[in-house]
C-alpha cells in the first residue's frame, strides 16, 4: 500500500509535465508539502519527446535533468507515478482527492540494469516515439526517465515473457503480484496541470495522414530528429527509408479551423520554423517548404523567423493546402492555390508535416473534478473552481516558456490557499 | 445598363463590400474570409474559372465591383460544397457564389448569353407551369434556345439517349402534352408572386 502524508495545508500537482514539475518545486522550495500525481511511469511530459527546444535550439533534457535534481534533493516533495486523480471533494483549504494507482510491477529495487528487457522477447508499440519504434515488454520508457525504473507491460501478465522478466532480475524488483489501489489524499490546494494532446491528424481528412505513410505529424518529426529516436536522428520516409531531402510542411493543420479547433494553437509556428532548421541541417541539398495561412511568430521569435525566411533552402507559400494525394513512389503532392498571384499548385514532395495544434488532454466532460473550461476546453481562470489552479498548457496553448511563467503563478494561488488554512497569511 | 446599377453605384461608391453584404444573399459572410485559399484549392472546376472564390471574396473587398458582378466565374459553380466543407470559417461560399450570380443578374450585368444562367431561366419558367419540372419540355427548351436548326441537330445528336430513357421509363412522351403538376398550381403562382413583391419592394427603394 502506498502511504501518502498529506494534510489539509498540502498542495496536490495533477501532471508531471514541465507546468506540473514547475509549480511541485516552485511549491516544495518554499517548503510546503506537495504531492505530484502523474500519469505516465516518468516525469517531464511531452517536454521529454522534444528534440530541442525554440529559439535558442537547445535541448530540453538539459533544463529537465536540473528539474530531476530538484526533485531528488526536496523533500517536502511526493511523487506518485502512473496515478491518476479519479475524484476531488470538499473545498478550497479541505479537499480529499482519490487518486488510483496503477500497478508498475517493479518496485524500488530496480537500478534499470536492462536484464528483464533483454529476457524478454515481447514488442510493443513504443508510446513514446509516438508508435515509430518498438519497445520491449519490460522498458525503461526514456533514456533519462524519473523514476529510473522500469516498467512492465501491463499485457505481458499471466504469459511466460512475465516470468522471464522476473527471472532475469537479480535484484528482486520485478513483483508480478502488485495490484491498483486506490488511494485519498487530503489536500488544501490543486494545481492541475494536465497538459496538451497533439490533435489527432487522422481527423483532417483531405490530409490523408490516416492513407499516406509519408505524411507525418510535427510530433513525430521531434522525434524523428532525436538522436535516440525511431530513425537515430536521420530525417527520413517512413515507406522506403529514403532521405527526406523535400519536406513540406503544412501550418494550421487543424487549428484555427472550425472544423477542428477553433483556436490559435500558437506553438506550431515556431516548431515549424524550428524544424526547418533540422532539414537544413541535416542536409547541404536539402528544399523546405512551408504552406502557411500566417506566420504568428510573436515578440523575440520574429528574428527567428526572418532568419529562417532568409535561408535559400526554404521557401514561404502562402497558401492552406486544400488536399494531398499520393504519387506511384509513394510521394505526397499537395494541392492548392498559392494566393499571393492565385497560382494553383501540385508540389510534390518526399515528406509531408502537419503541423498539427494543441488540445487539451483531458476531453470536456471528462474532469473528475467540477471545473470551469472554455469553448476550446481550456481551464478558465475562475472563482468558481475554488482552490483548483491551472497551470500551463491546460488553461491555454502555451510553448513552454510561458507555461513555465504560468505554473510559478499557479503554485503562488496554491500557496496562498495552503498558508490561509494554517493561518499564516499576512 | 439598368437604372438600378447606376444608383447601387451612387448608393455604395467606396464599398462594394457593403453592397454585397446588403443584397447579396450571405453577403454578410464575405468580411470573414481569411484568404487562406482553402475554397479555390478544393474547387474541381478552380481552373476553369477567371476568379475562384478566394480572389472574388479578395475582388470585393478591392471595390473591383465591374470586374467581380460581370465575372462569369460565379455562374461556374456546380454547388458541389467542397469549399463549404473545407472552409476553416464555415463560410457558405456555395451560397455566396449563388447570391453573386444572382445579384449581377438583377443588376443586367451577368455576362451575355452565360449558359447557367440561360439554363436556369428555362428551369425556372418550366417549373414555375404546373408546379413541377416537366423534364420533357425542359430537355426540348434547353435544346432549341439557340434556333430551330440547332434544335433539330440537338434532338438528333441525342435521338438514341432519349429513345433508350423511353424505354427505361425515365421520360414519357405524353409529358409533352401538358404533363403532371401540382395540386394547387394557382396557389403556388400567387405565393412565389407575393415572395417576388417582397423581394422587389425591399430593393425598389434603390431602383428609382
Amino acid at each position: 500500500m502506498t502511504e501518502v502524508v498529506a494534510t489539509n495545508q498540502t498542495i496536490l500537482v495533477v501532471g508531471g509535465g514541465i507546468s506540473g514539475m514547475t509549480a511541485a518545486l516552485e511549491a516544495a522550495e518554499t517548503g510546503k508539502q506537495v504531492v505530484l500525481v502523474e500519469k505516465r511511469p516518468y516525469l517531464g511530459g511531452r517536454v521529454s519527446q522534444l528534440h530541442k527546444y525554440f529559439p535558442k535550439l537547445c535541448f530540453p533534457a538539459c533544463g529537465l535533468e536540473i528539474n530531476q535534481r530538484r526533485a531528488k534533493m526536496n523533500p517536502n516533495l511526493t511523487i506518485l507515478t502512473m496515478a491518476e486523480v479519479t475524484g476531488l471533494s470538499g473545498e478550497a483549504g479541505s479537499y480529499t482527492a482519490t487518486v488510483k494507482i496503477n500497478p508498475r510491477y517493479v518496485n524500488e529495487n530496480c537500478t534499470a540494469c536492462g536484464e528483464c528487457g533483454k529476457a524478454v522477447s515481447a514488442e510493443f508499440p513504443n508510446e513514446f516515439d509516438y508508435g515509430l519504434s518498438k519497445r520491449k515488454g519490460a522498458y525503461l520508457p526514456n533514456t533519462m526517465a524519473h523514476p529510473m525504473r522500469y516498467v512492465i507491460d501491463p499485457a505481458m501478465l499471466g504469459s511466460d515473457e512475465a516470468q522471464k522478466a522476473k527471472d532475469a532480475c537479480k535484484y528482486n524488483a520485478i513483483d508480478l503480484d502488485m495490484q491498483d489501489e486506490e488511494i485519498s489524499i487530503p489536500c488544501g490546494a490543486v494545481v492541475w496541470a494536465t497538459g496538451w494532446k497533439p490533435y489527432d491528424a487522422a481527423r483532417i481528412q483531405p490530409y490523408g495522414y490516416d492513407r499516406f505513410s509519408n505524411v507525418i505529424t510535427n510530433v513525430e518529426f521531434e522525434r524523428m530528429a532525436d538522436p535516440s529516436g525511431p530513425t537515430g536522428g536521420r530525417i527520413i520516409r517512413p515507406s522506403d527509408g529514403k532521405e527526406a531531402k523535400n519536406v513540406a510542411f503544412i501550418q494550421c493543420a487543424g487549428s484555427r479551423d472550425r472544423n477542428h479547433l477553433l483556436h490559435c494553437s500558437r506553438i506550431c509556428c515556431m516548431a515549424t520554423l524550428k524544424q526547418c532548421h533540422y532539414v537544413t541541417d541535416a542536409y547541404a541539398d536539402a528544399t523546405v517548404s512551408v504552406y502557411y495561412i500566417d506566420i504568428r511568430a510573436i515578440d523575440r521569435f520574429e528574428d527567428f523567423y526572418a532568419k529562417v525566411k532568409a535561408k535559400d533552402n526554404v521557401s514561404f507559400i502562402k497558401s492552406k493546402v486544400a488536399s494531398v494525394t499520393q504519387d506511384k513512389e509513394a510521394n505526397p503532392v499537395l494541392h492548392g492555390v498559392n494566393t499571393e498571384g492565385y497560382h494553383r499548385y501540385a508540389n510534390t514532395h518526399d515528406l509531408v508535416v502537419l503541423a498539427v495544434g494543441m488540445e487539451p488532454s483531458v476531453e470536456a466532460g471528462s474532469f473528475p473534478v467540477p471545473i470551469v473550461i472554455n469553448r476550446e476546453g481550456f481551464i478558465e481562470p475562475a472563482s468558481e473552481n475554488g482552490g483548483v489552479f491551472a497551470a500551463g498548457s491546460a488553461s491555454d496553448a502555451l510553448d513552454v516558456n510561458r507555461s513555465v511563467q504560468h505554473a510559478t503563478g499557479a503554485a503562488l494561488r496554491a500557496i496562498q490557499v495552503v498558508n490561509r488554512v494554517a493561518g499564516t497569511e499576512g | 445598363m439598368s437604372d438600378l446599377n447606376q444608383n447601387m453605384i451612387e448608393k455604395y461608391r467606396n464599398s462594394f463590400l457593403k453592397e454585397v453584404e446588403a443584397n447579396v444573399e450571405e453577403g454578410e459572410w464575405v468580411k470573414m474570409c481569411m484568404q487562406c485559399g482553402v475554397c479555390s484549392g478544393s474547387c474541381p472546376l478552380g481552373k476553369h474559372w477567371a476568379h475562384p472564390p478566394q480572389e472574388i471574396f479578395m475582388m470585393i473587398r478591392a471595390g473591383q465591383r465591374e470586374a467581380v458582378l460581370s465575372s462569369d466565374a460565379m455562374w461556374m459553380c456546380t454547388s458541389c460544397y467542397n469549399c463549404i466543407v473545407r472552409c476553416p470559417r464555415e463560410l457558405p461560399i456555395t451560397h455566396i457564389m449563388h447570391g453573386l450570380a444572382h445579384y449581377a443578374r438583377r443588376l443586367g450585368l451577368a455576362p451575355k448569353g452565360q449558359p447557367t444562367m440561360a439554363f436556369a431561366q428555362i428551369f425556372w419558367d418550366n417549373m414555375m407551369k404546373a408546379g413541377r419540372v416537366n423534364e420533357l419540355k425542359l430537355g426540348l427548351s434547353l435544346y432549341y434556345k439557340d434556333g430551330f436548326v440547332q434544335g433539330i441537330k440537338n434532338s438528333l445528336a441525342n435521338m438514341k439517349l432519349g429513345q433508350n430513357m423511353i424505354k427505361a421509363k425515365r421520360m414519357n412522351a405524353v409529358e409533352f402534352f401538358g404533363g403532371h403538376g401540382v395540386k394547387d398550381v394557382s396557389g403556388l403562382q400567387k405565393m412565389i408572386r407575393k415572395a417576388q413583391e417582397l423581394e422587389d419592394a425591399r430593393i425598389a427603394k434603390y431602383g428609382k
